[in-house]
């Protein structure tokens, strides 16, 4: 029960806390360090079949998460969606979008490990949070034949459960116990996918928070002036 | 009206020997760095050739620079939307191989082996991944003085429209050279392109920078160049590009290539221009018309309504001065026997080019071709480089002002050897091409002398007007206090290391993205 407690109520503050605190230090000190690091430079064939299948499927799994888990149950049975129907769609979602991220994850990682040039160029970090998100997606992807036993005998109760763990947790009342009665699967996915919180800020994923919507509506021609604008 | 200086090069091709000086200088003093071995901010092509990186002029496989989508200035990479959906695997993006693979030598064992019956070699090692390459099969001059088939460097753009294969023989053959860095233009497609605007284009004297924390590593600029002169530095993963030498240019010194060019072949100076009629005049419809559209671009710096204008968009008065005298302007608006390269990309480029004579001298020895009146001067339809290949390069195909140029670079030689050999003073061919005495003895003076102090008219950057008290540099200069590049901005930081309230009488020189933005355009 200790160890779940550490694991369950404790530990998911010292993933965000690390998430956001990490984040915002290596912005502020170490931006030049702060990049995609892309190596198409090195080889684009595979990149092309993996990095697009990886992406899109991962902002589609992040989004997905966020939004069944976070989403209070009041309004889910508000706007008609019954547990069962939430349950539905997470399945089948998160089997769509988790197969493709996992396909492109495979091309990824073969070309990482395998493409003398991109291999060369790889730092340890690099090898070591794609094989953790992968790991993180594989375990993800295994609970998805439980979570469809679970709801052929109309059990949503686990994804309730799980549910309610996060909001507790978003809301600084995390409570271990909530995932007593969670299977042992969901649990690992649940510490691999904290721990991606904990790396974050010491892996090439910060490019992340750089996504350039703003690209969208500045003017095309960037000019700056020595002149510090007069105060 | 709203006049801006550029920062400007021409460089006299009649005169470039291809010897590479530039490019080696420029690379000691720049990119001598792990992640930037393959990448030259200047090189030297032989032409025709395909060139470094391979067929970079050739827009349709690289889709790089502007094109006009229903009358409208587009990148030719696509909207902005097109380019962030790119983002996960830039399509237009060359890879390593398109340059060269960068490589050195195992010098060591030259030393180090032992007693051996053959002499010991230094094999070449590849420097991305550290592995024996057997054998260089490519490399940033390959093609140095037509090395190679022509099957091959004939896939050069500029034969489009030609009956090339003629000069594929060897009589026929044909050869130039093109000194080749970034053109810091005026409409530049690498600053639009960049999906973190971490590219900028300065006000005070145009040069093109990469703001290296903000660069992001998104790769779009990288294709977006239709010169191929962004760099990506693998090592760092950031981009990088020719600086200009702007340390150097702000302290009135020319760049490391035009300072060590042997051949005198490249001027620096300043050229103004009406910054409010960029998009106007970049989306002229036919290609043809863009050489003289970047010509009406620029403003006359002896025109009292630009002077006033000037002043109010703060232009110091000592770059009016260098605008007057630059020799920039006299080759490019004077004398028009300076063009743009490949204005057709559509990014109004500020490097250009004066095209070379190519008289086969041997064959006008022997009197086997037509020369001027003066019986010793080639005439222009004897030169041997084809003037629609020129076109090509220099104007989108239109010839008539590459003739024109050459007919000009002849009659001054015409006329100077009239004057020294015959001691007579012939105008006819003067009036002929439409120069007065004066203007010869100047073009004379600036394209076959090119003393140092007429070639590089470059003002400085003028530090002290940021300051009230210019002394306050005093003692200063060169510190910095840690750290001084990063920053979430100049006015806020997790761990403050300057005391805010009290006051600092030093402002540091920083390009930095919270200082005053005025954009060329609107969104």
């Amino acid at each position: 029960m200790n160890l779940s407690n550490l694991l369950f109520g404790i530990y998911p503050y010292i993933a965000l806390t690390t998430f956001f605190v990490g984040s915002l230090i290596r912005f502020d000190r170490e931006q030049y360090t702060w990049k995609a690091d892309s190596s198409q430079i090195f080889e684009k064939e595979q990149l092309q079949k993996g990095s697009i299948l990886f992406h899109i499927g991962v902002l589609a799994l992040f989004m997905g998460h966020f939004a069944g888990l976070v989403t209070p149950h009041s309004w889910f049975l508000s706007l008609g969606v019954s547990d069962m129907m939430h349950q539905i769609v997470a399945i089948s979602a998160g089997a769509a979008f988790g197969s493709l991220c996992m396909m492109g994850g495979v091309i990824l990682w073969k070309r990482r490990m395998f493409h003398p040039r991109v291999r060369a160029n790889s730092r340890f970090m690099d090898l070591f949070i794609l094989n953790w998100i992968l790991v993180t997606l594989g375990v993800g992807l295994l609970t998805i034949p439980v979570s469809i036993y679970h709801a052929s005998s109309g059990d949503t109760s686990a994804m309730i459960a799980l549910a309610d763990w996060a909001q507790a947790t978003l809301s600084l009342n995390a409570d271990a116990s909530l995932l007593n009665n969670v299977g042992f699967i969901y649990k690992l996915h649940l510490f691999l996918g904290m721990s991606v919180f904990f790396l974050f800020p010491f892996s090439r994923l910060v490019h992340v928070w750089s996504m350039p919507l703003g690209y969208m509506f500045r003017p095309y021609q960037i000019v700056r002036t020595k002149f510090v604008k007069q105060r | 009206m709203k006049v801006r200086a550029n920062f400007s090069l021409v460089m006299n091709l009649d005169k470039c020997i291809g010897c590479h000086t530039c490019s080696v200088t420029c690379k000691n003093v720049w990119t001598n760095r792990k992640g930037v071995e393959y990448a030259w901010f200047n090189n030297v092509e032989s032409k025709p050739g395909i060139g470094y990186p391979k067929n970079w002029e050739d827009q349709e496989q690289w889709n790089g620079g502007w094109e006009l989508v229903n009358g409208k200035l587009q990148l030719k990479s696509g909207s902005r939307r097109n380019i962030l959906k790119n983002i996960f695997m830039n399509p237009n993006m060359p890879t390593i191989d398109d340059y060269y693979e960068p490589f050195t030598y195992d010098y060591a064992t030259l030393q180090n082996s032992g007693l051996v019956e053959a002499t010991p070699t230094a094999r070449p090692r590849s420097l991305v991944d550290g592995t024996r390459m057997e054998k260089i099969e490519w490399g940033p001059n390959w093609e140095d003085d037509l090395g190679g088939k022509f099957k091959h460097r004939g896939q050069d753009t500029n034969f489009s429209n030609m009956e090339k294969q003629i000069y594929g023989e060897f009589e026929q053959t044909f050869l130039m050279y093109l000194p080749r860095m970034c053109n810091h233009c005026v409409n530049p497609a690498c600053v639009a392109a960049c999906p973190s605007g971490s590219l900028y284009k300065r006000e005070e004297d145009g040069i093109v920078l990469v703001d290296q924390d903000k660069c992001r590593s998104w790769r779009m600029c990288i294709s977006a160049c239709p010169y191929k002169k962004m760099f990506y530095n693998w090592e760092s993963g950031k981009a990088e590009k020719c600086t200009g030498c702007y340390p150097r240019v702000e302290s009135g010194l020319p760049t490391v290539c035009s300072e060590s060019c042997v051949g005198r072949i490249r001027y620096n100076g300043v050229m103004l221009y009406d910054a409010d009629r960029i998009e106007e005049l970049a989306s002229v419809e036919n290609d043809q018309d863009l050489y003289q559209a970047q010509l009406d671009l620029f403003l006359d710096p002896n025109d009292p309504e630009v002077i006033k204008q000037a002043k109010e968009d703060g232009i110091p008065e000592s770059w009016m001065d260098a605008a007057r005298k630059s020799p920039i302007r006299k080759l490019i608006v004077d004398w028009k026997v300076a063009f743009p390269l490949h204005p057709e990309f559509r990014t109004l480029p500020m490097v250009w080019y004066v095209p070379p004579l190519s008289p086969v001298q041997s064959q006008i020895d022997q009197g086997n071709l037509s020369t001027m009146a003066d019986g010793a001067i080639p005439s222009i339809e004897t030169l041997r480089l084809p003037m629609k290949y020129l076109a090509n390069m220099f104007t989108a195909g239109d010839e008539k002002p590459i003739v024109a140029a050459l007919k000009r670079m002849i009659a001054m030689r015409s006329f100077y050897r009239s004057k020294n050999v015959e001691g007579k003073t012939d105008l006819a061919v003067l009036e002929e091409v439409g120069l007065t005495e004066d203007q010869v003895n100047d073009m004379y003076r600036y394209m076959a002398i090119a003393n140092y102090e007429d070639r590089f008219v470059i003002p400085t950057s003028h530090e002290e007007l940021r300051q009230e008290d210019f002394h306050t540099f005093q003692g200063q200069n060169g510190f910095t206090f840690g750290n001084d590049g990063c920053s979430i901005s100049p006015n806020a930081s997790l761990f403050p290391d300057k005391r805010k309230k009290t006051s600092d009488n030093l402002e540091f020189v920083r390009y930095h993205p919270a200082a005053k933005r005025s954009d060329g355009e609107k969104a």
